[in-house]
Formats: C-alpha cells, sequence, structure tokens
C-alpha cells in the first residue's frame, strides 16, 4: 500500500469529495495564495477555481458564511488557520451551526466542516496552540472527530464532509508531515468508531490524536514488565464509541485515558467518566488520564518538554492501573 | 407608482396579520397559553412587508429575535405559527424554537435569531449558494440598529461586498438598542451611511411608509438579482411596545410612543394612502379586517388543540437521525 503524509492525505480526500459533489467548497484565510499554513489546500484553486474563498482576515464572517451557505444546500469546508482562532467564531459555531437543527424542529441541516490545525507544533505560545476538544464535546449538534494516522485522516475527512451535520475536524500540527499507509481508492470510515490498534490482555490505553502513536510505542515498552497493553483509537469523541471501549476495558480490567490537551475537564475526563460509569464493576484499578498539565502552553522549549505528555507519562501510567 | 391595487391590498391584509397575531400573542400571554420572551414587531410592519413583498418563494430570508412579522410576511401559516408560540408539536418548529427562534425553511425562511447580528453573515452565505449553484435566488437579512455595532455587521457586509453577492441588508432602526437610546450608544445618525465603508449603495427610507420601503427595497433587490451586488437600508421605524413583553418602559417618555402610535402608524398610513389613491372602499376595508380576525381566531383554536409535544422529541434533532455515510 502507498504512503502519504497526513497533509497530502486530507488534500486527496479534499480533492476527491470536491470532484464527486459540486455542492463542496473551500473557504478560508490564505486557502488559495499559500495553499493554506499547512498546504492541505494547495492546488484546490487550480482544479476547482469557483469553488475556493480566500477571505479577509475574519473568522465569524467565514464561519456565519459558512452557516448561512449549509442551510441553503452547499457543503462548506471551512478552514480556520489555527484552532485558537475559533474563540473568534464560537457564536456561529455554538449558537447557530450546532443549534439550528434542534431550534427548527429538524427543518434545518447544516452540513459543514471546521478544520482546526490544533496543538503544539512549531512553538508558538500559548495562543497558537490549543486543542480544547471537550468545548466541542459539550455542545450538542457538534461532532468532533480526531484522525490519527493520514489513513484515517483521508476516510474521516470524506465521511465529515458527506455528513449532514457539523463536524469539528482536529488536525494535530505536529503530526501533519508524519507519513502512514492509505489505501488506493475510495477510502471511507464512519464517524464515531473508535478503533483497536493493538490487541492486548492486561490493560487498555485508549488514545486520542497523536497520543495513539506514542500509546503504542509504550505498549512496545511495557512488554519488557510483563504488560500486554491493548490501544484504542478514540478517532470520534462525539459520537463516542462507548461500545467499542467499554469492551475493551471490561476485558482487560484496566483502564489509561491519554490526550494531549490539558486532562481537566478535557476529552479524557469524559471518557474516563464513561468508563467508570460503565465498567465499574469489571475493574481492577482506578481510571488514569494521561495530559497536559492545567496550563497555557508556554513558549520556551525547556517548558514546552514539561506540558506535552510523552510515552514515560503512558508507561507511567499504565504501571500505576496495574499495581 | 407601479403599484397595483390587487398588490396593494395583500399587503395591507399583510400587515394587519402581523399586527392581529401579535395582539392575540400579546393577549394569549397574559392568559398563560403562550409563555418565554415575547419581542413584538407591531409598529415596524411595513417594514417586513415592503422589503418581502418584493421576493420570489424561493428567495432567502433571515430574521432577528423580533421575526413574527418577517415570517408572516414571507408567506408563514399564523396557525403553525401560533402553534409555536404555544409550544405545540404542530408549530413551525416542532415546539422546539418558541419566538425566538421561529423558522419556516418551506419559505427559505432560514430562520429568527436569539443572538443580536448573528444572521448577517449566514445571509451572505445563503447568496453565496445561489451564486454558487447559478440560481438568481436573493437574500434578505433583516436585523436591528443594535446589531450594526456587532463585528459581525462588519464581516458579514464586507464578504457580501467582496463577492458581489446577491443579497440585501435590511436593518430596522426602531431607535432602541433594548433600553437604550441608540444615540447615546453609537456615533453616525443613519446606518445606511455605514454602506460607505464597504463601497455598496446605502439608502435611509421612512419605515413607516410602506410605498417607500416597497419601492427603495425593490430596486435593491433588482440589483441583486442582476448580479449588482449588495445594498444596505436603514428603515427608520418604531416599535409600538417595549423591547418584550413586560418591559416597563421608562427609557421612553410616554409622549413618543403615544405620537408614533397615534401619527406614525404604518397601517392607519398606508389605509388613508389606500383611500386616497381610491384603491379600497370601506366595505373592502372591513371585510379585509374581519378576514384577519378569522384567521388569528382560527390559529388560536388550532394551537389550543394540538397535542404537545411527546417526551421522547426531547432527543430527536440533535442530530440527523440517519448518520451513515453514501
Amino acid at each position: 500500500m502507498r504512503t502519504l503524509t497526513f497533509s497530502e492525505a486530507l488534500r486527496e480526500a479534499l480533492h476527491e469529495e470536491m470532484e464527486r459533489d459540486e455542492t463542496i467548497f473551500v473557504i478560508g484565510e490564505d486557502v488559495i495564495t499559500h495553499g493554506g499554513p499547512y498546504k492541505v489546500t494547495e492546488g484546490i484553486a487550480e482544479r476547482f477555481p469557483d469553488r475556493i474563498f480566500e477571505t479577509p482576515i475574519a473568522e465569524a464572517g467565514i464561519m456565519g458564511v459558512g452557516v448561512g451557505a449549509a442551510m441553503a444546500g452547499m457543503n462548506p469546508v471551512v478552514e480556520i488557520m489555527y484552532m485558537d482562532f475559533v474563540t473568534c467564531a464560537m457564536d456561529e459555531v455554538v449558537n447557530q451551526a450546532a443549534k439550528m437543527r434542534y431550534m427548527t424542529g429538524g427543518q434545518a441541516s447544516v452540513p459543514m466542516v471546521i478544520r482546526l490545525p490544533c496543538g503544539v507544533g512549531r512553538l508558538l505560545a500559548a495562543q497558537h496552540s490549543q486543542i480544547m476538544e471537550s468545548w466541542f464535546m459539550h455542545v450538542p449538534g457538534l461532532q468532533v472527530v480526531v484522525p490519527s494516522t493520514p489513513g484515517d485522516a483521508k476516510g474521516l475527512l470524506k465521511s465529515a464532509i458527506r455528513s449532514p451535520d457539523p463536524v469539528l475536524f482536529f488536525e494535530y500540527k505536529r503530526i501533519y508531515t508524519s507519513r502512514g499507509q492509505v489505501p488506493d481508492g475510495e477510502h471511507i470510515i464512519p464517524l464515531g468508531q473508535a478503533k483497536i490498534c493493538r490487541d492486548g490482555e492486561d490493560a487498555t490505553v485508549v488514545a486520542i490524536g497523536p497520543m495513539v502513536q506514542k500509546s503504542l510505542e509504550a505498549a512496545v515498552l511495557l512488554e519488557d514488565d510483563g504488560y500486554d497493553v491493548e490501544v484504542v483509537d478514540a478517532r470520534s469523541l462525539s459520537p463516542l464509541d462507548s461500545e467499542t471501549i467499554c469492551e475493551s476495558v471490561s476485558r482487560t480490567g484496566h483502564a489509561v485515558v491519554c490526550g494531549e490537551d490539558s486532562s481537566f475537564a478535557g476529552a479524557a475526563s469524559e471518557i474516563a467518566a464513561m468508563i467508570g460509569e460503565n465498567c465499574f464493576r469489571d475493574l481492577n484499578g482506578p481510571v488514569v488520564r494521561v495530559g497536559s498539565p492545567h496550563v497555557p502552553m508556554p513558549f520556551s522549549s525547556e517548558l514546552v518538554k514539561h506540558v506535552v505528555p510523552e510515552v514515560a507519562n503512558i508507561t507511567e501510567a499504565v504501571s500505576r492501573v496495574m499495581m | 407608482m407601479s403599484l397595483s391595487s390587487e398588490l396593494c391590498k395583500t399587503m395591507y391584509r399583510d400587515m394587519w396579520r402581523i399586527r392581529l397575531f401579535e395582539e392575540e400573542a400579546n393577549r394569549q400571554t397574559s392568559l398563560g397559553s403562550v409563555v418565554g420572551a415575547l419581542h413584538m414587531y407591531c409598529g415596524e410592519e411595513a417594514v417586513a412587508v415592503g422589503v418581502c413583498s418584493n421576493l420570489r418563494d424561493d428567495d432567502y430570508v433571515l430574521g432577528t429575535h423580533r421575526s413574527h412579522g418577517h415570517c408572516l410576511a414571507k408567506g408563514a401559516e399564523s396557525h403553525r405559527m401560533m402553534a409555536e408560540l404555544f409550544g405545540k408539536a404542530t408549530g413551525t418548529c416542532a415546539g422546539k424554537g418558541g419566538s425566538m427562534h421561529i423558522a419556516d425553511f418551506s419559505l427559505n425562511m432560514l430562520g429568527a435569531n436569539g443572538i443580536v447580528g448573528a444572521g448577517i453573515a449566514p445571509a451572505t452565505g445563503a447568496a453565496l449558494a445561489s451564486k454558487l449553484r447559478g440560481t438568481d435566488q436573493v437574500s434578505v437579512c433583516f436585523f436591528g440598529d443594535g446589531a450594526a455595532a456587532r463585528g459581525t455587521f462588519h464581516e458579514g457586509i464586507g464578504l457580501g461586498a467582496l463577492w458581489k453577492l446577491p443579497v440585501v441588508y435590511v436593518c430596522e432602526n426602531n431607535q432602541y438598542q433594548q433600553w437604550v437610546p441608540r444615540m447615546n450608544v453609537a456615533v453616525l445618525d443613519s446606518v445606511a451611511d455605514m454602506a460607505g465603508s464597504y463601497a455598496i449603495p446605502g439608502v435611509s427610507v421612512d419605515g413607516q411608509n410602506l410605498v417607500e420601503v416597497y419601492e427603495v427595497a425593490g430596486e435593491a433587490v433588482e440589483r441583486a438579482r442582476k448580479g449588482g451586488g449588495p445594498t444596505l437600508i436603514e428603515a427608520r421605524t418604531y416599535r409600538f411596545y417595549g423591547h418584550s413583553l413586560g418591559d416597563e418602559e421608562q427609557y421612553r417618555p410616554a409622549a413618543e410612543v403615544e405620537e408614533w402610535r397615534t401619527n406614525r402608524d404604518p397601517i392607519t398610513t398606508f389605509q388613508s394612502t389606500m383611500m386616497e389613491q381610491g384603491w379600497l372602499t370601506e366595505e373592502e376595508d372591513t371585510q379585509i379586517q374581519n378576514e384577519v380576525k378569522d384567521e388569528i381566531t382560527e390559529a388560536v383554536r388550532f394551537a389550543e388543540e394540538s397535542p404537545f409535544p411527546t417526551p421522547d422529541s426531547v432527543t430527536t434533532d440533535v442530530l440527523a437521525p440517519v448518520q451513515e455515510v453514501a
């Protein structure tokens, strides 16, 4: 099977979907001139010149235009240059996109994808490195998707574009250049389905985004300690595949939940609570979260090291729950 | 004047539909049948009717928190709207929206909105959809003078102007931003003057004069439909009631309210015009008002007799029922 980078896989999904359905258009800052900050929209202007809109710096306007176009039958793919800037368009996401179907008694559909480059990349500090998946998980009417590999990035973006409801699509900046296998031809991954990436019998690590790869690395190290660790990629945080996660945890009897965002009230917290509620009688230890401390992202690389969770944090957490 | 007698009677009837629908909703609030916030449009009827009478069924309208008038003028059925205000399952939004979020997508009325200024960019987006599809549908966004202070006004109109989209931005300047007189918190007296920032036409019109609103909106809709881009219209108007029902209105001089109600009522103003022009006889006037009264009586009966939504519907319409990808 061929390999692509995460960016290339997303770009391929966009091109294929735009070829398939002419109601799809791209809108965002610098999406033509620069191909977006991570080159995901590169080449679209040449191939679909009438369906890509480069905007002034106006996130609320961009998002609002997306909502209106979606209600009027189009399928916008909105790019927010850094996910942090979505805070400038929160009314449009939370009060408009998320609420329209419900408030109108099912009359409205807002089939919109909001692409959000997130997390630590280059050292861009507190206003260009946030994740905040749980903000949007908390809002009914929104779907939250987090691919961890190029193959999933392509398959999930295609599903997100075809969904009749808004999707917040989290793209971790530091895995844009990572390579992975992407199947040839049509490749679709339904939303709301977690994936067991590694089978194991002793403990389940549920991981989000780049923490999946780190969990797989941790699982190899933990073999030396005699632990056989199962790794589950959550992939979709809302809707959450609680069935797959609970089945795994009930089988292994131990659970660690890993996200790169702050653990406090983060996505991992919701998953941990869900496991606690549903699997308590099968658990042989506490459910432990791995994430960043509850601080803004610092600038200095020496400080960042103490914020972003690493493989050692996962191995330590698994050892703790196995005690 | 290009107005036909027939169109005038329709517009006159539509203004009465709005007035009597709301006065009945007001009465039903005092009886306890309608609950929640009710933002009365009475006094501003000529704006919704004058603008929407220029629209086709497939044109888009986005409204405000004060949108009973926009819905009725776009053609919404009063009995389903009244049922929505009663919170009934037969309401336009199945009892999930209420007055502030009333919508009728079958008429491309894409919704009232509880957030001030939140419809401006989505109206621009609906216009972008028309342009992408190659249709000549026009989008109209109503908003209040308060919205002109929001960033969404600047961003939404800015994008509409940039892409020369078929959209008409209609500011209903009723001179009060909730309880604050507009000029206590604004610099420019005329919202229409803000159009210059976007290099689009800006027109200020007497919002109590149906004929003027109709003609100014007609030009703007025509320009939009023919690819000439957006227009910003400011309709100077006044709400006959407070911000919402229960408002004690200590911020408006009683004499001012009385002056507008007595001498600037858009319905009686147009009634006089029609009588003077010989477009309306007293018999026709009585007949129109009686028919509208009957319609509203029927709307209340329908709302009263309709069932409340069933508990299971509380969890539907969050996401589309079928999430399988094609």
